[in-house]
Formats: structure tokens, sequence, C-alpha cells
């Protein structure tokens, strides 16, 4: 790998700055030099939100343009339609199942689009999707969807499992670790 | 040493606590907020949140008058509350280093607008530095020190969304402590009377001279200016976020001249760099500020023609205008609906607006969270400016319009927002002889920013208990009689309430008073769940805008209201919304 650009989006409250940096101390532990652009501050309030994590040998722009990622991982169905023209030609998106209606669908002033995901893949583009929150449930909490899907993201990079679980030790608070390893062998997995 | 991958905002903190900065005073605000945070963890040095930025600016300049290193941090819109001290402050110079950084918000990502900081830098008359990223914020920060107190002046930190909420890595040294430097009386400094003032403008005009030379020789020899040269057809010149984006999009295509210091700018280095290169572009978010500067040299630049004065940049923009590449992408076929931010489930400030919803009143609003309650379906939100503007605002209102207008109209303002600026509208309200109805939305929280205390929640940044401010008391101090705390839970008791004070022939002031649903303090109810059988899919509860509650077609074809249970807290507030009381706990 000489480098790597991952898009994490989601809806605000879903976990994304968990995962946006855990993905950027893995890279970091293998020697890259990394760059992670967050959002915090309004999107936090269940609007769309996205996480940018890059890789190299030298990064300089924090932010991955359009058709830059090479990877998408995207914790609603949805997200991953709004932000697929970031996605490389040849890139892979790694998505929850899960639909969280926004407001303008719950109003019913909009439609919230059918087969999402099959209609990605329709497109040519590699789509490994997985229920997470019904993993993260099974694991023992419904917050660590995100470490169901950076498993699966991890897995999909050919990151070892030991790698991302010294990651996850060193970051999350001590009584979520179990739960959380737990999370990640589902999601690796599946 | 010791490496490590931190945010811009945390990296200044690191400089801060490395810089030997003993007293910092901020008031929170996006995307800065995270610099006092950081900071407040490390014990050598005094945090606290002000109440306002004025009172953080004032406090760091008092504590440099007391001869430490003292800091303040805020958003591009708080640098307008503390403009006042900032622009006598440069007059006066400084004791113990001072240093204020100010976030800007190209993009507008949490922002009511997109002023570009650079013009308050260039009218204070103080220097600027901007990092490119958090190795950068940790030197410059540091740095900065050092040229307040060589140049005596108060020192300004320019940070955007990008640099601020970015992670890279840095290198950790460790601190150097600062003995407080010696404090003695000196009128002549000191005191800004018109005798004083007109010397010391004098001298700020040698020193931004001084400073300019600074920035077009030793600058370079620091590596806060920097020029990499590799190309003789483009140069580039930017400063913080667009340097990044330049650098990666342009690679090896283009020199640069890399400016880490904004205000005063270079004038011989970029006259050199300019015979450098053939094509020489400005790029720079917001303002034309270096490219007017070029053209005050004579200096032939391309800027404004091809870039915009709006919203963020990134490589693409670049690269298509310096290179005219444009990329090929992927797009989903078929509408794809909007997400805006909504108010959380459980927010209490859903509570109040539901109950006032129907009460067809004119609202004059304020900065934070319940801003959000403009929007679609709550639609609670005819105006909203700046910190404190719906109190004074809403009494401006009501003076144009008559006693009527007073008995349908209201402004809302939460805790921390009435602390900061919403006191003084009330006074105003009470000494003109006002009538208005003034509802504070007292979450116990500052919100929007991400929890942080302020003085009306008993609480220091380092969550140490102090003294609150009495809200009740104080608003009988200023000489409102009618002052009621409703819970906004209780939707009857609250439209009841607000409906008694809104009659009144004198001003009232409503007290809207739950903790916001988010704090870990705070014990919730049942998650709630639609008892199907009873339900007949008639969506009143989805005029409550809570984002847990949907439409679901059940088997038999017809659609319902279900209730998240993952995302529910309990609060009731849809409960009321229900004549059939299909909604029920679990």
């Amino acid at each position: 790998m000489n480098s790597m650009n991952i898009l994490i989006v989601g809806v605000g409250g879903q976990g994304t700055l968990l995962a946006s940096k855990l993905m950027g101390k893995i890279f970091i532990d293998s020697g890259f030099d990394v760059k992670v652009s967050e959002v915090h501050g309004m999107s936090q309030r269940g609007g769309s939100v996205v996480t940018y994590v890059r890789a190299g040998e030298k990064v300089f722009s924090p932010v991955i343009d359009l058709g830059e990622a090479d990877m998408i991982i995207s914790f609603e169905a949805l997200e991953s339609a709004r932000w697929l023209p970031y996605l490389k030609k040849g890139g892979t998106i790694i998505s929850n199942t899960a639909q969280i209606d926004p407001m303008p669908v719950i109003m019913g002033n909009a439609q919230y689009p059918e087969n999402v995901l099959g209609r990605i893949q329709d497109l040519g583009v590699k789509v490994v999707s997985a229920d997470a929150l019904s993993l993260a449930e099974q694991a023992g909490s419904a917050k660590a969807v995100n470490i169901v899907l950076l498993a699966i993201a991890a897995k999909e990079l050919g990151i070892s499992k030991e790698e991302c679980l010294e990651a996850i030790r060193a970051t999350v608070p001590q009584k979520t670790i179990e739960v959380n390893e737990k999370a990640f062998e589902l999601g690796y997995n599946i | 040493m010791e490496k490590k991958l931190l945010l811009g905002n945390e990296a200044v903190a690191a400089g801060l606590y490395e810089a030997g900065v003993r007293v910092i005073s901020s008031y929170p605000g996006t995307p800065s907020t995270e610099i006092t945070e950081a900071a407040s963890k490390y014990d050598e040095i005094y945090s606290e949140w002000a109440p306002n930025e004025k009172v953080a600016f004032e406090v760091a300049v008092g504590a440099s008058f007391g001869g430490a290193r003292s800091f303040c941090a805020m958003k591009h819109v708080g640098l307008n509350v503390a403009a006042d001290p900032l622009y006598t402050a440069s007059y006066i110079g400084v004791n113990g280093g001072m240093v204020c950084a100010v976030a800007d918000d190209p993009g507008m990502h949490s922002s009511q607008n997109e002023q570009d900081s650079r013009h308050h830098a260039i009218a204070a008359k103080v220097p600027m530095l901007e990092p490119s990223d958090s190795a950068d914020a940790l030197f410059f920060t540091k740095y900065a020190y050092e040229l307040s107190e060589r140049f005596d002046t108060p020192v300004l930190l320019r940070l955007s969304t990008r640099i601020s909420h970015s992670r890279s890595l840095v290198t950790l040294t460790g601190r150097e402590e600062k003995e407080l430097r010696e404090y003695k009386r000196d009128v002549m400094k000191n005191v800004m009377m018109p005798a004083m003032a007109r010397k010391a403008h004098a001298k700020v005009e040698a020193r931004n001279k001084a400073i300019t030379e600074w920035a077009d020789g030793e600058a370079f020899e620091l590596g806060i200016n920097r020029e990499e040269l590799f190309s003789d057809e483009i140069g580039v010149i930017a400063a913080g976020s667009t340097y990044a984006y330049a650098r990666e999009a342009l690679g090896e295509k283009a020199s640069y001249l890399k400016l880490g210091i904004v205000n005063p700018l270079p004038e011989k280095a970029i006259i050199e760099f300019s015979k450098k290169v053939k094509r020489l572009y400005v790029i720079e978010e917001l303002d034309d500020i270096i490219e007017t500067h070029c053209i005050k040299l004579g200096v032939s630049v391309i800027g404004r023609e091809v870039f915009p004065p709006l919203g963020e940049y990134n490589q693409s923009l670049i690269a298509k205008a310096i290179l005219g590449e444009a990329k090929e992408t992927l797009s989903f076929d078929g509408e794809i609906p909007a997400r805006p931010p909504v108010l959380c489930a459980g927010c209490p400030h859903r509570g109040l607006y539901y109950a006032l919803k129907d009460m067809n009143l004119y609202v004059s609003g304020d900065i934070g969270c319940y801003t959000l309650g403009a929007q679609a379906p709550l639609s609670m939100m005819d105006t909203c400016v700046c910190m404190g503007a719906s109190v004074s605002a809403l009494h401006g209102f009501n003076t144009a319009r008559g006693p009527e207008s007073a008995k349908k109209s209201i402004a809302v303002i939460g805790d921390s927002t009435f602390m900061h600026s919403g006191i003084t509208g009330l006074v105003d309200i009470v000494y003109n002889k006002g009538i208005s109805t003034v509802i504070v939305l007292d979450n116990s929280i500052t919100g929007m920013t991400g929890h942080q205390n302020n003085p009306l929640n008993g609480k220091t940044i380092k969550g140490d208990p102090t003294t609150a401010v009495n809200l009740e008391a104080l608003a009988k101090a200023i000489g409102i009689n009618r002052v009621r705390v409703v819970d906004p839970f209780d939707i009857k008791g609250t439209k009841q309430a607000v409906a008694e004070e809104l009659q009144a022939n004198e001003p009232s002031l409503v007290i809207s008073r739950r903790p916001c649903a988010l704090l870990k303090s705070v014990k919730h109810p049942a998650p709630l769940t639609v008892d199907f059988d009873k339900c007949v899919g008639c969506k009143a509860c989805l005029k409550v805008g809570c984002p847990a509650i949907s439409q679901k077609k059940q088997e038999n074809g017809k659609t319902k209201a279900f209730i998240d249970p993952n995302q529910c807290l309990g609060c009731g507030v849809c409960v009321e919304t229900c004549r059939l009381g299909a909604i029920k706990e679990i």
C-alpha cells in the first residue's frame, strides 16, 4: 500500500469519530504519515456527517476530494449513495444496511430510495454490507456499530486482526474493551 | 520526544503548554472549542470558560499585565465581541506574552457567517500567524509568544475548520516554565488616554514596519514562511489550509510561497518569488487579502478571477482552475433526500417549541442548538442574528410595532447565550419600559459546541463545583417582577404559563428548565412504543420532528408510526400529540 484514502460517513451521533480515530491510529502504527479530518459542532445533531482518513508517505491535504476515496465506510445505507461521488473507480463501499430516515422523509416530503445498496452495486461498485446494528447488539451494545464496520473494513484492507485489536484496546474506555473486542470478532468474521 | 496524532486544536493546546502559558480564558465556539478543553487537562495552566469572548480577551490582557504568558480562544464571530479590547491592547502591547486564537469557518459548517478574521489583524495592526497542519499549529503557537514579547504586541493565531478539526502528526517536547515577569506601574504604556494613545499609535505603526521586515527575513530562517521551488512555470502563494490543498493538487508542477505570517505580509519576499515563475496564483479562501497586497506591491497575480470568494476550497477546485483538469465521478442514479441536522431525540427544546407551536408567535431567535427549531416541522423561529440578539432585537421589534406586538412575540435564548450577552438586552427592556416576554432555555450546559460548563450550571471548566448564577434572582435584581419557571416536557403547563406572561403589561422572564438529554447525569425513562392496534397512521406525532419517530409499512400494507427504541429517550412529548393514546411505554 502506497497511500490510502478512506471516507467514513454516517448520521451524527453514530460514532464515526471513534472509527476515524482508530483508523488513523492503525495507519500510524504501520509507519504512515496520516491526516484525519473530522466534523464537530452543528453536524453532530442527526445530520449527514463525514470524516476523512488519509495515509501515505506524505499527506498534505486533510480532505479527500471527489473520485479520490479508495474506500467508503458508511454507517447508513443512504449515506453510501450521498457520498458515492467521492469513491475512486474500482473502490469499495463497506456499508451498514441500516436505514435511518432523514427528517424530510419522516415528514413525507421526500422518498427514501428503494434498494440503495443494490443500485450502487449495479454501477459496478464493490459493496460489502452487513446489519452492523444486529451484530453490535449481539456483542452487547448497540453503540459498537462503529467497531463492527471497522472490522469489516480492516479485513477488506488486509489489516491484521491483532493490529486492530491493539488499537482498539489503546483507544476505547477500559470497561467497553470486552464488548468492542467481541464486536470486532463478529465483524471480522462475517 | 513523543509523536502523536493531534487535532490542530489539540496541537495549539500542546503549544501553549510547552510555551509555559499560565492563564487561559475562552468562550466556546466551533471550531475553536477543543483548544481550551485540551489545555484545561494540563494542571500547570489555569484555564477557564468566560461568559463571553470580550471577558475572555480582557482576562488574558490582565494576566499579561500581571507578567504571565496568557491566551484566549474564540471563533471568528467571537472576535467581533472581543474586538474592543483587541484594538486597544494592540496599542498597549504586553508584559507577559499574549496570544489570541481565532478560528474561521469557511463553508460555514457551524456558523452564521463566513467572515475573514484577517481583517481584524489588519485593522488592529497586530501580527497574525496561520498554520497549515497540526505540526505548524504547535510550532506557531509557541513561537507566537516569542514574537509577542519581542515586538511588544498581542499576537493573533488564525485557524480554520479544516486545520482545527484535522488530526496530523506532531512531535511533543516538554514544558518550558516561564517565570512571571515583574509588574511595574507604567501609566504611559498601560493607561490609554488620548495623550498616551497618540504616542502608542506611532509606536504601533513602527512596530508594523519592524514585523514586516521580520516576515521578509527571520520568518524564512525559522521556516514560518517558506519557498518551495519545483517549477518556473506556475507559482502559488498560499497560507493555512489552501497551501495544503494546493500542495496536494499541484504537487511538483508548481512552486510555492507558503506564508505562515498573514499579517503583516512580507514585501520583498513576494516580489522576489514573483520573478521566479511565469504565472503567479494567489490561493486564499474567503477574501482577497494577499492578492490585494500583491497588487499594491505591483506584482501581477491571478486570484479572484479564477477562485471564488465563497466556501471551502479543495484539491479539485484548484486543479481545475490552474491545470484545467476535471475528474469523472460516480453518481447515484436517483434523488437523495437531504439529511439536515435536527434536535436530538429527548431534547427539552422540542417540548418548549411544541408547546408554543399553535400560538402563532413571532419568535426572536438566538445562537445554539435551539436554532435548529427554525426548520420544519417545528418551524419556530423568525429571526436569528448573533449571540444575544434575540432579546434586544425583540425589544426593537416590539418598539416598532407597539404593545399588541409584545403580546404575540417571544425571544428564545439558551442559558449560556443569555449569560454571554442576553443580560444587557434584558436590562434594556426593563429600563426602557418594554413589556416583552423572554424565554431562557436553561438546559444546564453549553450544548451546540459539545457540552461546556457555564456560569449558570455551577461547574467550572474542570467540572469542580462553583457558585452558580441564580437566574431568577438576577432577573428580579434587574427589575423583572414576573419570573416563571416551567418544565418544557409539561406541554400544557408551559403553554399556559407563556400565554399568561404574554398578556402581562410588563416584561416577563420564563425559564424553561430541563437538562440536555445527552448529559450523562440525566436518567431517562424507558423508551416509548406505538400500539399498532390503536395507531391509525394520522402522522400527528411526526409534527414534533423527533428523529426517533418515523413511518413504517405494516405487513397488512398500512403505514403506521414507528418509534426506534435505540433512539427514543422516553421524553413523552409525542404522547401529547396522539389523540388516540397509541403511544405508550414498552
